[in-house]
């Protein structure tokens, strides 16, 4: 079993490059905080609060997350309707939306004034309640719930058509069919999946505050935020931010322990047929149209509200739309050949190593993008004005974010392609940028084309580091519809949030299908 | 060191072509430069006049201002910094950035003036912004704490008027400011990170009230011609928010900071402020301001803490605001 060839010499310096790219953005941007700390104090009371209170909203935020996508993955997966490819990219959209935006979508449904509320008085119901805690976990599900369904649906997609065939004719039910097939499936996928949106809420900000009810739902990234901007203590922030990187660490520790079984070997890429499907057809339908209400409607709200406004924009807001388009592409491109490099590169080297450039992918997620931003700038101002770099930092920044993500996407499949057909593909004599070319990116589409998509749309409506370098020209939309919220036009905000909305579907959904074109 | 080489290669635009006149480079919050503020008509005066280019610079909200002046440091290519309110004006001056302006005018400010780091250029009530026809409007913190409303507020740690409201109970209250937020809690629907969040929920009709300015139902009349929004007048008072500028002793173009401190209080740049900051002027221009801004609520009595009090104040106020929300 030794003597596998050495295919993919240049990626691992690729990979190792990269990886260094992005522990000089992470831990070095907190270094350079640290840097330039002075005295500080240690951490408070409240600081113990704001940590008890971001692990336990986090936790159950990606536990029902991940439960509430299982039945929607399923039914995905197992399904072929009319409409499919277009509902499995509008059910992405909440993950897209800027918070801000989809904070006021979830308000106008299950706010006082709400959707739900309006129906409940009508019925004579005690009304429901969505600030507090519960109103920053359904704002997480809503947000993390289409994450959840995607990466959980690439698993199933890449379970081979032949096991199904082979399930079908040796007479399994949905029982044995799940045993067999499904379960190993889900154990590799689900402990990934569960982590990135754990990740995801443990590093949360605007999302939480809104809807949290009070200063009891406070998040460490808040606690940053507040020593960063009020009292300017540096030192405290790098000690926040470490403290949440060992959050992120102790969390990945423990989600990466789960083992991973074995795989289900080749196939011939075959269309899936599911014989399995007949049944059980009326409880898929019902699933599926309740995660669509349940994501849709809010987003509906929010389209209602601003398309009327779309045409009438000012022309600053069009210019800088066309400012986050540019960042979103540069920042897609960034993260495939991220991605595409440390998946490669993970992929040839073994134990620890690997771990390691696969852990180094995934710290951007536990990275404050506040720390980021103010570390860059710290490290950038001496050398150049940071006005002129900022939509490169954003792009950089936004590859960076996005980058856990396509890894989790890109993993699984580069494994299985090597799994499957890496020792045919040795046995040819094909290595390198041949056996890149015809063996890997051709079954790599499907995900490519997913993380790609992902990446330029989380980029187009990202307003994390852009705001400490961005000056006057060279705003993003974000931004801009930040500054017509700020300046009392609600109205024309909304209507930048639909065109926001709007760019971050079309960008998602031109990567992601050529993705699928391909992968059928 | 490996970012700012990549930074540096990643560079897409050359630098603007060196202008010959000089330039002055003022610091301010976005919202300031942005197309809807007074940023783009200040630009245009103040260069009718200076024989100089005005580059205004957004660096994200009042705070987040005074930290990327911190961040840069000595080095900032800064001359002014334009935006910064009282509540930050005691750590500002900590910093030993600020140099004196030597600026005199007739302030219309509801208080005395008389710092010599920092001049004011507009100013506004903290107050809660409700529709006209809300039932019965509260006329202090006391009955609001009596009724049955839900206001948004914003959180003192991350916004300047959430900040503004902490300092109004504690000057209206002083020991007793945590009783008032205690009291105040079940009245609170949440707490935002931002103005703009907490206006939004209240424009989309979540909250009976909002903390905003007493000015703010003047952009309602004036841009939207919408009168349905006022704001309520407390018994106890209302907080100030003033807007200050200063010139920085490390300035690159001192001469040209001092012109353009001395422009700040002129007609010129004051009759800009109204309607697009939204805020009163802090000098009122010969020809006055729109009529309108007449009709507004105003407050019997005006409440501000001196600077470095605020300043030895503000973490006792937020233990308590904590305390009492925390509950």
């Amino acid at each position: 079993m030794a003597g596998r060839a050495e295919p993919l010499g240049p990626a691992v310096w690729a990979g190792t490059a990269v990886a260094a790219v992005l522990l000089a953005l992470t831990l070095g941007s907190l270094g350079a905080v640290a840097w330039n700390a002075g005295a500080t104090a240690g951490l408070g009371a409240a600081d113990w609060a704001a940590i008890r209170f971001t692990v336990v909203q986090a936790l159950v935020s990606a536990l029902l997350s991940v439960m509430l996508a299982l039945p929607v993955a399923r039914a995905l997966a197992r399904r072929r309707f009319p409409g499919r490819g277009l509902l499995i990219t509008l059910l992405g959209a909440p993950f897209l939306l800027p918070t801000l935006v989809a904070v006021l979508g979830l308000v106008a449904v299950f706010g006082r004034n709400g959707v739900v509320n309006g129906w409940l008085a009508a019925a004579g119901l005690h009304p429901v309640q969505i600030y507090g805690p519960q109103g920053v976990i359904l704002a997480h599900v809503f947000f993390n719930m289409p994450l959840a369904t995607r990466l959980i649906l690439q698993g199933w997609l890449a379970i081979p058509a032949e096991r199904f065939r082979l399930a079908a004719s040796l007479g399994f039910g949905p029982r044995d069919l799940f045993r067999q097939i499904e379960l190993p499936m889900l154990r590799e996928v689900v402990p990934g999946a569960f982590l990135v949106i754990l990740l995801i809420c443990l590093t949360s900000f605007a999302v939480a505050l809104t809807l949290g009810g009070g200063p009891r739902a406070t998040t460490v990234e808040l606690a940053i935020y507040q020593a960063f901007r009020f009292d300017f203590d540096l030192g405290r922030a790098a000690r926040l931010a470490l403290v949440q990187f060992v959050l992120c660490a102790v969390a990945a520790a423990v989600t990466l322990q789960v083992p991973v079984p074995g795989a289900f070997g080749g196939g011939l890429d075959r269309a899936v047929r599911r014989w399995d499907a007949r049944r059980l057809g009326l409880l898929d339908a019902g699933v599926l149209a309740l995660a669509t209400a349940f994501l849709l409607v809010p987003l509906l709200m929010v389209v209602l509200a601003g398309l009327p406004r779309v045409w009438a924009l000012p022309a600053p807001v069009w210019q800088a739309a066309w400012h986050s388009v540019q960042v979103a592409l540069g920042s897609a491109v960034l993260t495939l050949g991220f991605a595409l490099a440390l998946g490669l590169a993970v992929l040839r080297m073994r134990g620890p190593l690997a771990q390691g450039l696969e852990t180094t992918g995934m710290l951007s997620l536990a990275a404050s993008p506040l720390v980021i931003g103010t570390g860059l700038f710290l490290i950038v101002y001496p050398v150049m004005d940071p006005a002129r770099a900022a939509l490169p930092v954003t792009a950089l920044v936004n590859a960076a974010m996005a980058l856990p993500f396509a890894l989790r996407a890109i993993l699984p499949a580069l494994r299985q392609v090597d799994r499957d057909y890496g020792r045919l593909a040795s046995s040819l004599g094909m290595a390198g940028w041949t056996r890149l070319r015809l063996v890997i990116l051709p079954r790599l589409r499907r995900p490519l084309g997913f993380s790609g998509g992902l990446a330029a749309a989380l980029s187009m409506g990202d307003l994390g580091v852009i705001v400490l370098f961005a000056e006057t020209g060279n705003q993003t939309l974000p931004m801009q519809l930040q500054r017509l919220m700020g300046a009392y036009r609600m109205g024309e905000a909304m209507g930048a949030a639909v065109l926001l909305l709007g760019l971050s579907l079309l960008a998602f959904w031109a990567f992601d299908r050529w993705g699928r074109r391909a992968a059928a | 060191m490996r970012c700012p080489m990549l930074v540096a290669g990643l560079m897409l635009t050359g630098a603007p072509a060196l202008a010959q006149a000089p330039a002055l480079t003022v610091y301010t919050y976005d919202s300031f430069v942005s197309e809807w503020g007074p940023g783009p008509q200040v630009k245009t005066a103040f260069e009718e006049i200076c024989d100089c280019t005005l580059n205004l610079v957004g660096a994200g909200d009042g705070a987040a201002l005074l930290a990327r002046v911190q961040l840069e440091g000595a080095r900032s290519q800064a001359d002014v910094v334009l935006g910064l309110d009282t509540n930050l004006t005691a750590a500002a001056a900590e910093t030993g950035l600020f140099a004196p302006h030597g600026v005199s005018a007739e302030f219309d400010l509801p208080v005395e003036w008389d710092d010599p780091l920092f001049v004011p250029f507009d100013w506004g009530y903290f107050a809660f912004v409700h529709d006209r026809d809300l039932a019965e409007v509260p006329g202090s913190f006391e009955d609001l704490i009596a009724s049955d409303l839900q206001i948004v507020i914003q959180d003192p740690r991350s916004s300047t008027p959430g900040l503004g409201l902490l300092m109004w109970v504690k000057a209206a209250y002083g020991d007793r400011a945590a009783e008032i937020w205690q009291g105040l809690a079940p009245r609170i629907l949440t707490v935002t990170p931002g103005w703009s969040e907490a206006y939004g929920l209240f424009l989309n009709g979540e909250a009976d009230m909002v903390l905003s300015y007493t000015t703010s139902p003047a952009y309602h009349t004036i841009a939207e011609d919408d009168d349905s929004k006022t704001a309520a007048i407390f018994a106890e008072g209302h907080y100030l928010q003033v807007e200050v500028a200063g010139k920085l002793a490390a300035a690159p173009q001192p001469e040209l900071a001092d012109q353009f401190l001395e422009f700040m209080t002129t007609d010129a740049f004051q009759s800009i402020l109204p309607e697009t900051n939204w805020m009163y002027p802090a000098v009122m221009p010969a020809n006055g301001i729109d009529p309108r801004f007449d009709d507004l609520p105003r407050p019997e009595t005006a409440l501000l803490l001196p600077a470095e009090e605020a300043a030895e104040l503000r973490a006792a106020a937020l233990a308590e605001w904590l305390g009492a929300l925390s509950r």
